[in-house]
């Protein structure tokens, strides 16, 4: 998402009179609980179908959706802001003559969704006038009538606002208490009540929720003129409100004394110990610059994953489609068919759009695709790309993978970035143990500064905290710690990945890609892994 | 419904505030449409329109504050809409913060709209798309672009009688033009009120010329380099700086502006005493409407002048508090310079780095606007004067605030778009003196 809509969003800058068109139109919060009956959606379909059809169509899909968003926005003592959003469409996409068109209405009657259906079949006519290669879509089976849902046990758009305005106003003033001079903190959540139906026979009804609840501790100096944060260490996630209730057998305490969280996160916990974090980086020494072996917290390499593996298997990136804006990829096709040494042995990576708790579990895609899991790189080797039903074919594969999303009814759906994660080692490793074998190292948790090259060699990482490791000890808290490395040298640098019991995920409520841009909430799991050798860089500056 | 006249929207932004029965009421009524054409591979892959009006109604009982959106407007619509509206305040929490709606305001009107650009036909789309494709195949060389157009209308009323009216037209294009053997990239941005100043053919060249130049480029060793940077290369590391000319956080002790011992540094010499940054919104070549987002009157706002802080950005809330004035958010930057051309730069350098664009640019450490990111698109090695050899991307390190105090010559400002910029920008070519590039880059 563009910086600008996200501090527009929170407040952060003058002027914010409206919530942003890109989330719909805003609601009362009982609305959110509504839903649309299933038979209107199939109804509206079959009307959007029935004209793709008849109009030369050889293909349609058509989607009805209604998407649901609540944003509850505090700092220290005090709400500033409660939005709730809907938005409420159907987008229709057709294959003409051999290519796509797609067309989109706010107007959810039968009549509207035809006429749109007829608009999507005339722009697919004109398109392949211009078009030298006719779309060639990888077989789906229809499924019939189907629903899912993601597995909650507390759908958050039902809990009251006051509720969680006092869960959040809570936490800040035990940030407070705790020595943080400001504190704020947000819960964006989200339903995403989506119906797919197309003309391979299938008319799929999913209900998708998903939570965040980012926080930033400031803590001030006032003498030196010195300010530190520590962000919270929760992920966004796939679950309902049930990931707040702070579960004991789902926190992970490491070797610093820092507590992590997986699939249930204690936000009040967090918050002190932040707000004590933030304090400690305030004196903390600054990093000497060089070489050093990195231990990686899954908060934190969550990230790398996303930026360094993700984003450079995605088959459009490889072929040259978002040239313009995101970039292209330096892992081309020839790098598989060589089974290009992309990572160590230690190196096995999955694509998995099934993983519960993740932010892009779902059923089916957004082209009705059954998801699944498969490998990406394996044994250090990369074995496989992501792709969609327009480009299996290019692989020489005879399915689809299942990660096509659209941001919303109005979006045409394109390949988006599945669930990528490292798998946990097979030995049995504990984080205590690996840091035990680490001569000269620093130990990284959480996600900070991150950018990366066009071609996804080049990246550079920051994180919330930073610690020492001499001869196997943690021996104290450093900072101005930013590490750069080359995607491929990194990867084959990691010489030890922890067994299963650490593995945790991160994750992106907000992952940009496409021209207009869309965005896509995504997750990527590991466990405590280490690399050797990686150059580290000191941020420290000084203005004068 | 798309683009409503003054008349009409006055009309329908008048019964909202009739309707309201809350303590105060302001409306505001939007309405755009925009088009676009993407092209990749030297195929066009994407093209569409997009039209939407809406109307949005925030409402006060008291510090409870309650906003409502809608995109129907006959007479049940308007009563629906502030009702919720309505409905949502009463339930709100207090803010107290809350600031009352701004009182009757006086608007210069800016030349912010267009008719050539308002009247973009698909067909031009498609033949903007042509004309970038076309030279690229017969000479080897492979498209990627975008180009998105629009106009609309933004109006706005309050119940202390204040109303706001303007039409306003933008066109943006892209391209990006690769080498077939990947090893050359070149880039062109174009950001215009005007379509009708847009020549396509001619922008493409230059996106052509850097693709074909920046093949075979050498490695030189990262460290301090005096560069070039192109207007485009700088404009997004000078408008990341700006979000960040807030008041508040500078007098809460987290902001770079930030005073040791309290306070902020407004009236301090943080920069070279040759930068020199204001808004405008009636600049001629970067007009921007005449008001903010909370219907402050837009006026000529020296933000940077010979090098002190002239003004920080106060929220009406902080203003209040702290005794001082808000002045409405710039929605443009202009930043002095010279005559020169970035040509002109490179012919008065004996040795340094031109960089055509800058990207992914991130916060590495606000405490000193400490920057990263990446060269990109055509990154050329200068020796006497002349450009030498194309070299490797690097990334770099560095905070906008010790660049602007490394100046050597500033160049004529040009309008710049960038991504990430919430900003209309008038940007010169700047020569800098030690611009930290810390590794290299094997991206092409």
């Amino acid at each position: 998402m563009h910086r600008r809509d996200f501090l527009a969003m929170t407040g952060l800058t003058a002027g914010t009179l409206l919530v942003p068109s890109l989330y719909g139109r805003a609601v009362a919060a009982e609305a959110l609980q509504e839903t649309i009956d299933v038979k209107v959606k199939k109804t509206l379909a079959d009307a959007g179908l029935n004209a793709a059809t008849a109009s030369g169509a050889s293909y349609c899909d058509v989607r009805v959706g209604r998407y649901l968003r609540q944003f509850v926005i505090t700092r220290e003592d005090r709400v500033e802001n409660v939005v709730n959003t809907e938005s409420l469409g159907a987008g229709i996409r057709v294959i003409a003559d051999g290519a796509w068109g797609f067309a989109a209405t706010n107007d959810l009657t039968t009549d509207a969704v035809a006429k749109a259906a007829k608009q999507a079949v005339a722009i697919a006519k004109a398109n392949a006038k211009i078009q030298t290669v006719p779309v060639k879509l990888a077989p789906v089976k229809g499924v019939g009538e189907v629903s899912w849902k993601t597995p909650i046990k507390k759908n958050s758009m039902d809990v009251p606002i006051k509720e969680k305005a006092d869960r959040l106003i809570d936490v800040n003033t035990a940030a407070l208490k705790a020595g943080a001079d400001y504190v704020n903190s947000m819960m964006f959540l989200v339903n995403e009540q989506k119906y797919f139906a197309s003309t391979d026979g299938s008319y799929i009804d999913q209900d998708v929720h998903r939570i965040w609840v980012p926080m930033t501790v400031t803590a001030i100096d006032k003498q030196s003129g010195k300010f530190r944060t520590r962000d919270g260490l929760s992920a966004p996630m796939g679950l309902g409100y049930e990931y707040l209730d702070g579960e004991a057998k789902h926190k992970f305490t490491d070797p610093a004394g820092v507590t992590g969280y997986g699939l249930s996160y204690d936000m009040k916990e967090d918050a002190i110990a932040a707000a004590k974090h933030a304090r400690e980086k305030l004196k903390a020494p600054s990093v000497k610059p060089g070489k050093y072996d990195l231990v990686l917290d899954p908060s934190h390499l969550w990230l790398t994953i996303h930026e360094s593996v993700g984003h450079p298997t995605e088959l459009d990136r490889v072929l040259g489609y978002e040239a313009n804006y995101a970039g292209t990829s330096f892992a081309t096709l020839d790098k598989r068919e060589a089974k290009f040494q992309y990572g160590s042995e230690n190196v096995n990576i999955v694509a998995d759009k099934t993983q519960f708790g993740s932010l892009g579990f779902v059923g089916y895609d957004d082209e009705g695709v059954k998801t699944k899991k498969w490998d990406i790189i394996r044994d250090g080797k990369l074995v496989d790309y992501q792709a969609i039903r327009d480009q299996a074919h290019i692989l020489g594969k005879t399915e689809s993978d299942g990660c096509c999303y659209a941001d919303s009814w109005s979006s045409v759906q394109f390949q988006r970035m599945a669930n990528i994660s490292l798998e946990p080692g097979k030995k049995k490793l504990s984080v205590a143990d690996m840091i035990k074998g680490v001569e000269n190292g620093i130990y990284i948790v959480g996600d900070g500064s991150f950018s990366i090259d066009q071609q996804r060699y080049n990246a550079q990482f920051g994180g919330q905290l930073f610690y020492e490791i001499k001869n196997g000890k943690i021996t104290q808290m450093i900072e101005d710690v930013a590490y750069q490395i080359r995607t491929p040298e990194f990867w084959n640098a990691c010489s030890a990945v922890c067994d299963e019991s650490d593995y945790r995920l991160g994750g992106s409520f907000f992952d940009g890609k496409g021209q207009p841009g869309q965005v896509s909430a995504v997750s990527h799991g590991s466990s405590t892994s280490r690399f050797n050798g990686i150059n580290v860089i000191n941020t420290a500056r000084s203005l004068g | 419904m798309g683009i409503l006249t003054e008349a009409e929207a006055k009309a329908i932004l008048d019964k909202v505030i009739k309707l309201s029965k809350a303590d105060e009421c302001t409306a505001t009524l939007s309405g755009a449409i925009n088009g676009n054409i993407r092209f990749a591979l030297n195929n066009v892959s994407t093209s569409g329109v997009v039209t939407n009006t809406e109307l949005g109604v925030q409402v006060a009982f008291g510090k409870r504050v309650g906003i409502a959106t809608i995109n129907a407007f006959d007479d049940a619509s308007l009563e629906r809409v502030v009702r919720r509206a309505e409905d949502l305040a009463k339930l709100a929490p207090e803010n107290p913060e809350f600031m009352p709606a701004v009182g009757k305001q006086t608007y210069t009107p800016t030349n912010t709209f267009s008719e050539a650009t308002a009247a973009i036909t698909p067909a031009q789309r498609a033949e903007v798309a042509a004309k970038s494709i076309t030279p690229c195949k017969q000479a080897k060389l492979i498209a990627a672009g975008f180009l998105s157009d629009g106009q609309g209308f933004s109006a706005f009323a309050n119940s202390n009688g204040n109303f706001g009216y303007q039409k306003a037209t933008s066109v943006d294009y892209t391209c990006t033009v690769r080498t077939e053997d990947g090893r050359g990239s070149g880039w062109v941005a174009r950001n215009l009120q005007n379509v009708a100043d847009f020549k396509p053919d001619t922008e493409i060249q230059i996106a052509m010329k850097k693709a074909a130049d920046s093949a075979d480029a050498k490695a030189l060793e990262p460290g301090k380099y005096t560069v070039i940077l192109e207007p485009a290369a700088s404009a997004g590391l000078i408008s990341f700086m700006m979000n960040y000319f807030d008041a508040r956080s500078a007098d809460e002790g987290r902001s770079f502006l930030s005073k040791k011992g309290g306070g902020n540094k407004l009236g301090e010499q943080v920069y070279d005493p040759r930068v020199t940054v204001y808004a405008d919104p009636s600049h001629p070549d970067a007009a921007v409407l005449p008001w903010d987002g909370e219907g402050l009157p837009r006026k000529r706002l020296p933000i940077i002048e010979k090098g002190k802080v002239a003004s920080l950005q106060y929220s009406r809330y902080w203003a209040q508090k702290q005794g001082k004035t808000a002045d409405a958010s710039p929605g443009n930057l202009i930043m002095e310079g010279g005559s020169k051309s970035t040509m002109d730069l490179v012919r008065s350098t004996q040795k340094g780095i031109l960089v055509t664009r800058t990207w992914y640019i991130r916060m590495v450490d606000p405490q000193t606007v400490l920057l990263t990111g990446l060269t990109r698109d055509g990154t050329f090695y200068i020796e006497n004067g002349q450009i030498k050899y194309p070299i490797k991307n690097f990334r770099f390190n560095e905070s906008p605030v010790i660049m602007l105090n490394n100046i050597e010559e500033l160049g004529k400002p040009v309008r710049v778009g960038d991504d990430e910029s919430p900003f209309v920008m008038m940007i010169p070519p700047m020569k800098l003196r030690d611009f930290t590039f810390t590794s290299l880059s094997d991206a092409v």
